[in-house]
């Protein structure tokens, strides 16, 4: 595990058990290798961080149409924390053919 | 334009015709070569679009082409280089350069709107012809597996590609 990723699950146990949030935020890695996510379907919540893994020399996006668009440089890890539930199609600007799927439930 | 296309599709699929075929399928250092030209054309009709077009979705798409071929052709020459496999010039290739040095003084020709449709419809067809050409000619051929998952991955980028250059091309009609 990434010294970052302990952190944040041991702060997350942490802050758990004080009760102030109900349930605690997850990093959900996404893999990008020959143009595919993978996983491509994934389920997460609200308050969840998806970080995106690009192991191409490619850059990519994960972009949702009329929402949000995010850069992924090559041989680059991105993050982007999930703000609102529903089900989301997600696909790449520069390579159309790449498609992923995030089910978002609510906080 | 589909006259010169169909004739390079033609001239790459000589490579798989039985005279060709017989005891001279294209080699691995042919096959390199032809993949690394086929990535040099579309970089440079690119640059000609990043110079002519005003159209911003269409300038967007060729700074994307550049971007990807410069890439995927790097990756190339560093597999050749680590396969020590030296790409090998050969007729395929020479006639996909001079086809596509005729279509770039064709479409310099072109102005505004006329231009961006044309180079798009170009890329549109110019995809699929590399398509065609890796998947039935040069993955069947290569026989090195580094190789032939290098082609594997370019037909994904020409896939992802063509649908994008597809948008653009709807977009402008």
């Amino acid at each position: 595990m990434l010294p970052g990723l302990k952190f944040v699950a041991v702060l997350g146990v942490v802050v758990g058990a004080m009760g102030s949030i109900p349930a605690q935020a997850e990093t959900i890695r996404v893999n990008i290798d020959k143009l595919v996510f993978a996983p491509a379907n994934i389920s997460a919540k609200v308050g969840d961080t998806i970080q995106w893994v690009n192991e191409d020399v490619l850059a990519h996006t994960a972009t949702v149409k009329g929402d949000w668009d995010v850069m992924i440089p090559p041989k680059k890890t991105v993050s982007f924390v999930l703000k609102k539930a529903g089900d989301v199609e997600y696909y790449c600007r520069f390579h159309p053919n790449m498609k992923g799927r995030i089910a978002i439930a609510p906080k | 334009m589909f006259v010169r296309l169909s004739t390079a599709v033609a001239v790459i699929c000589l490579l798989g015709t039985p005279s060709f075929a017989q005891g001279a399928k294209p080699t691995d250092p042919q096959i390199a070569h032809i993949a690394y030209t086929a990535g040099v054309i579309d970089v440079t009709a690119a640059k000609q679009a990043i110079k002519k077009s005003k159209n911003k979705a269409v300038v967007s798409f060729a700074k994307d082409m550049v971007r990807d071929h410069e890439a995927v052709n790097k990756q190339a020459l560093a597999l050749v280089k680590k396969l020590k496999v030296t790409p090998e010039d050969n007729d395929t290739s020479r006639t996909l350069t001079k086809q596509a040095a005729a279509k770039q003084a064709e479409l310099a020709k072109l102005k505004g709107a006329a231009y961006d449709k044309a180079y798009a419809a170009n890329e549109v067809a110019y995809h699929k012809a590399v398509i065609g050409a890796l998947e039935t000619q040069l993955i069947p051929a290569s026989s090195n597996a580094e190789l032939k998952g290098l082609l594997e991955t370019g037909v994904k980028i020409f896939q992802g590609h063509l649908e994008h250059a597809e948008h653009v091309a709807a977009e402008l009609k």
